[in-house]
């Protein structure tokens, strides 16, 4: 079972943009979408996901804005920025390459 | 865009940092409670939930502290921390702080006052356009003695006119004038220069208003004109430029004047006020000789060609003119050159370096100083330390701490030593206003960096050294140190004690440099001049205008104001003199002696020459060896005898009596009727032969008059001022001072340096007390329960007294040695400018050693006596 740990930084930052370019998330759901979708096998722990949230925010990739929760509470809500439009597209034809070639070299070697 | 809103995100976390604290906890809380509500809904009741969310949460502070490490902005949060911690660790231990800083101060100001003083004068190129093309001419003086002699008007005229080397040159003569008062004004003695009309364009000036000389002014014929500076303007015609084309009365003539210098201009100096053009303002004669040596030259050099190549051009010249004048033996051979810059600032160089090196020492020392007071700090917080490593503080984050602390002390020493140089560059200016350039010193930007680079020299410097002497495995072994009886910290008493030595050391270089200079001074003070210098009063007197154009006039103006000053209650003697011993070079002549056979063509026998009154000699106290002096009714044409010195009869009469022979000058025979004792021109100098020839002859305009007085000569100063305003009021008195002050004058340079090289070394050898005796304070108060041991157990009081003694003298007797051996280097540096002192004074090395282990061990006594006194149960309770 993949660990949070086991996830490299990149990744997880592009499981984020992908997650956010969705729909605009507060952190909670942003972890339990993340792992619903992958089937309960990707856990993104809080200790990781903050400071990655932060850090793309910093970037200008995601932006942040407040807003009503499902539960009626105040919560910040992550969105997609143009820039982090175009990154996510870069890191995710990245993400094809990579995975393509990793695929290549198990099935076929 | 993305840039907006990236200048957008880092001003809103600059200025909006609380409040996005604020927020990100509340994100966080946000998504612990979204967890407890999932738990609930999971089926936990409600304490159960919260338990299992802040478990899987893990450290709240430890993930806040991860996600405010990806804000920007962070280095500079961090880098308040540790301001904020440095101050506040600061502030808790004032003395150490103001002690530590007003240490650094020093040494910071002296070095920053000395950088701004060699920049200025001696780093940066002269104000001219393309002034490293501009040289300084000379001619090698005849009998080769100097190679840097004056120009004689006559060769100059040849090399500017044959040259193919420079594209201009210009001759520069001394003047001095007396500025007539136009509307009730005083008389006032002005400082000026006569030059050749091409000094502004050889330098690249033009002047600020109205118009330059023209090659018309030049002339002796031409109308009388004159260029005036700047500061002269504004303060005595208070900057009216219609005083253009007006006339000054300058010595009782009529000058025009033609033109206002630049206020920055200071050529020669910074005390020449007015320039003329030198050809109507000497006589044609001087101006066309060839042996005449009394003027300076400036030189620029076309482009392309070397300074080299400029002087061997000149040299041709000046060769052929000395073989076409074999009869005249005062033609120079050759010329000379050098830099106009080296040429201007030549004698403060080497004073200058030397003061710098003294100040990088006490800087360096100041530095030791700071860095044994932090390690001392170090080791009192050694447990606080330890504790903090063993909590998980990273051993970066301690050291950066540490470096904060010492970079703060540094700043705070930086900023105070600024405004120390400050005042020290303002005083220097203001006191020192002959020196060559003084006009350029003022404190700009690169001396800004220059001190902000030394403040970062000094704190990493004195940080690192104290954060070396931490190791994260001792840190932990202190904390089992709080056994008691161990003793502690070994490492950093040992460093302690070497930072000690080095401090030493340069201390006792900079003592015996010091010393050095001191002694030479007091050889040159004390340096036999050959005449009395108690209770003699000298002032400067310069005769011009119409009632003194025959010599029968001045003759009569003399003996009439030497009748009257005599006559003045008080007065023992008065006498007249050009210049009186001490007083400088002042003029030689060449003679011949008419008893002797004709020189060999080419050859020349030359002496100091002194115009002097009968009475002169008695009044200056100059011994009358043999023979009389002048004799006082044989006046003008009849004044036919000379007086010479004992160096005069001993070179140019080795094995005949002088008495009765003759002496021609100017084609004038005079009889030698007396031998005086030998003066010095100068005090460094030894003396030289000086023919003295009378003055009652009515050739010499100006001089000085000597007042020799029982006691208390000032106060004859304002009778005979007096006086003299009585019998011509126009008459400008200048220089009235004593022999001693006019002494100290002279000798102002020398004493500059001495008293602040003296200074420095006490500086330095109250920081190396200081140091001492912290060092051993803390190493007693480290071993108070083993000295309590010892002595509880029998051991005598003297012997902890000795033993703690020898344990503080140990480094400084290390220094002592590693600083007579270093001395010994730095004493060969300034052998030049000794004066009647070796470079290895064994007197002086001696004093320093002596001095140094005597301040060494009253350092060290206080903390071994109190070691020794200590009460054994006292001290077995300290733990």
């Amino acid at each position: 079972m993949g660990k949070p740990n086991d996830l490299v930084q990149g990744t997880l930052d592009l499981l984020i943009l992908r997650t956010v370019s969705l729909q605009d998330m507060h952190g909670w759901a942003i972890a339990k979408r993340i792992q619903q979708i992958s089937g309960e096998v990707l856990q993104v722990q809080q200790g990781s996901l903050y400071p990655a949230l932060h850090r793309l925010e910093q970037q200008g990739w995601i932006q942040a804005k407040w807003g009503e929760s499902e539960t009626g509470r105040q919560a910040k809500f992550y969105s997609l920025t143009a820039a982090g439009r175009g990154q996510l597209e870069k890191e995710t034809a990245n993400w094809a390459r990579l995975s393509a070639a990793i695929n290549l070299v198990m099935t076929e070697a | 865009m993305r840039w907006l809103a990236r200048i957008q995100m880092k001003m809103q976390m600059l200025f909006q940092r609380g409040k996005a604290g604020a927020r990100l906890d509340d994100e966080l809380q946000f998504h612990l409670e979204q967890q407890i509500a999932e738990n609930v809904a999971a089926g936990m009741n409600a304490d159960e939930a919260r338990f299992a969310a802040l478990r899987s949460f893990g450290n709240p502070a430890l993930l806040r502290e991860r996600t405010r490490a990806t804000w920007c902005w962070t280095w500079l949060e961090l880098f308040l921390r540790d301001v904020r911690i440095g101050v506040r660790a600061l502030v808790r231990a004032p003395g150490f702080a103001a002690l530590a800083i007003l240490v650094m101060a020093l040494g910071i100001g002296a070095n920053v006052a000395l950088f701004t003083v060699v920049r200025s004068v001696l780093l940066n190129p002269l104000p001219y356009p393309g002034s490293d093309r501009l040289v300084a001419l000379y001619e090698h003086s005849i009998a080769g003695a100097s190679l840097y002699n004056v120009v004689a008007g006559g060769v100059f005229t040849e090399w500017k006119k044959q040259n193919s080397s420079y594209s201009d040159m210009a001759l520069v003569g001394e003047a001095e004038f007396n500025l007539s008062g136009v509307s009730g004004q005083l008389p006032e003695k002005v400082r000026g220069v006569a030059c050749s009309w091409s000094l502004l364009p050889t330098l690249g000036v033009q002047p600020a208003l109205g118009r330059n000389f023209t090659a018309a002014d030049d002339q002796h014929s031409a109308n009388a004109t004159v260029l005036m500076s700047w500061s002269l303007w504004k303060r005595r015609f208070g900057g009216d430029p219609a005083i253009l084309n007006q006339t000054v009365h300058l010595d009782g003539q009529t000058y025009t004047v033609i033109g206002i210098l630049p206020a920055w201009f200071a050529y020669p100096d910074a005390s020449t006020q007015l320039w003329t053009p030198v050809y109507h303002y000497k006589p044609a004669e001087i101006m066309k000789s060839l042996g005449a040596h009394q003027f300076h030259a400036v030189g620029r050099l076309k482009p392309g060609i070397s300074a080299a190549e400029g002087v061997a051009d000149l040299t041709v010249i000046s060769r052929r003119l000395h073989d076409q004048h074999l009869d005249n033996p005062f033609v120079s051979k050759a010329a000379m050159a050098r830099p106009l810059l080296d040429d201007m600032v030549g004698e403060t160089r080497r004073p200058l370096y030397i003061l710098l090196a003294a100040t990088g020492c006490v800087l360096l020392i100041a530095c030791l100083n700071v860095a044994n007071l932090l390690v001392a700090r170090a080791a009192a917080r050694r447990k606080e330390l330890a504790i903090r490593t063993a909590l998980g503080g990273g051993r970066m984050r301690l050291l950066r701490e540490r470096l904060m602390e010492s970079l703060l002390l540094s700043a705070a020493g930086g900023a105070l030593g600024l405004l120390l140089a400050y005042g020290a560059v303002q005083w220097l200016v203001s006191t020192r206003r002959e020196m060559s350039r003084v006009d350029a010193i003022h404190i700009d930007g690169a001396v800004a960096a220059f001190t902000v680079g030394l403040v970062m020299l000094c704190g990493l410097f004195a940080g690192m050294i104290s954060s070396l002497t931490t190791k994260d495995k001792q840190l932990l072994l202190s904390l089992q140190d709080s056994a008691r009886g161990s003793s502690a910290g070994r490492t950093q008493t040992k460093l302690r004690r070497s930072l000690l030595a080095v401090e030493v050391g340069l201390t006792v270089v900079l003592l015996v440099s010091a010393g050095l200079l001191l002694k030479s001074y007091q050889r040159l003070r004390t340096s036999e001049l050959g005449c009395t210098t108690e209770n003699v009063l000298t002032m400067n007197l310069q005769l011009f205008g119409s009632h003194y154009r025959q010599p029968a006039q001045l003759v009569n103006f003399y003996a009439a104001l030497l009748e009257r000053v005599r006559a003045l209650p008080g007065v023992k003697a008065a006498g007249f003199v050009e210049a009186v011993p001490g007083q400088g070079y002042w003029s030689d002549e060449g003679f011949s002696v008419v008893e002797h056979p004709p020189m060999a063509q080419g050859h020349a026998q030359f002496a100091l020459i002194r115009n002097a009154d009968p009475g002169y000699f008695a009044a200056q106290g100059i011994p009358l060896l043999r023979g009389h002096s002048f004799d006082p009714s044989r006046r003008l044409d009849q004044a036919n005898q000379t007086v010479v010195d004992a160096a005069f009869a001993k070179r140019y009469f080795p094995n005949e009596d002088p008495l009765g022979k003759h002496l021609k000058l100017d084609d004038k025979s005079y009889q030698i009727v007396g031998i005086v004792g030998d003066t010095r021109y100068t005090l460094a100098k030894e003396p030289e032969p000086v023919q003295y020839y009378p003055l009652f002859a009515g050739t010499a305009n100006n001089g000085t008059l000597v007042i020799r007085s029982g006691s208390d000569v000032e106060q004859l100063a304002l009778p005979v001022q007096r006086l003299i305003q009585d019998m011509d009021h126009e008459l400008p008195v200048s220089d009235v001072l004593t022999m001693d002050q006019m002494l100290g004058k002279s000798t102002q340079d020398e004493s500059f340096i001495t008293t602040l090289l003296v200074a420095f070394a006490g500086l330095s050898l109250l920081l190396a007390a200081v140091g001492l005796f912290g060092v051993l304070s803390y190493v007693v108060a480290q071993r108070t329960s083993e000295i309590g041991i010892r002595i509880a157990l029998g051991a005598q009081r003297e012997q902890v007294l000795r033993k703690v003694l020898l344990d503080g003298l140990k480094p400084a007797l290390f220094g002592l040695v590693f600083g007579l051996a270093a001395s010994v280097g730095a004493a060969r540096l300034i052998r030049t400018m000794l004066y009647g002192t070796q470079p290895l004074d064994p007197a002086v090395f001696g004093a320093v050693a002596a001095t140094l282990l005597l301040v060494a061990a009253l350092a060290c006594m206080v903390p071994a006596w109190r070691a020794s006194r200590l009460n054994p149960m006292q001290a077995l309770r300290t733990e």
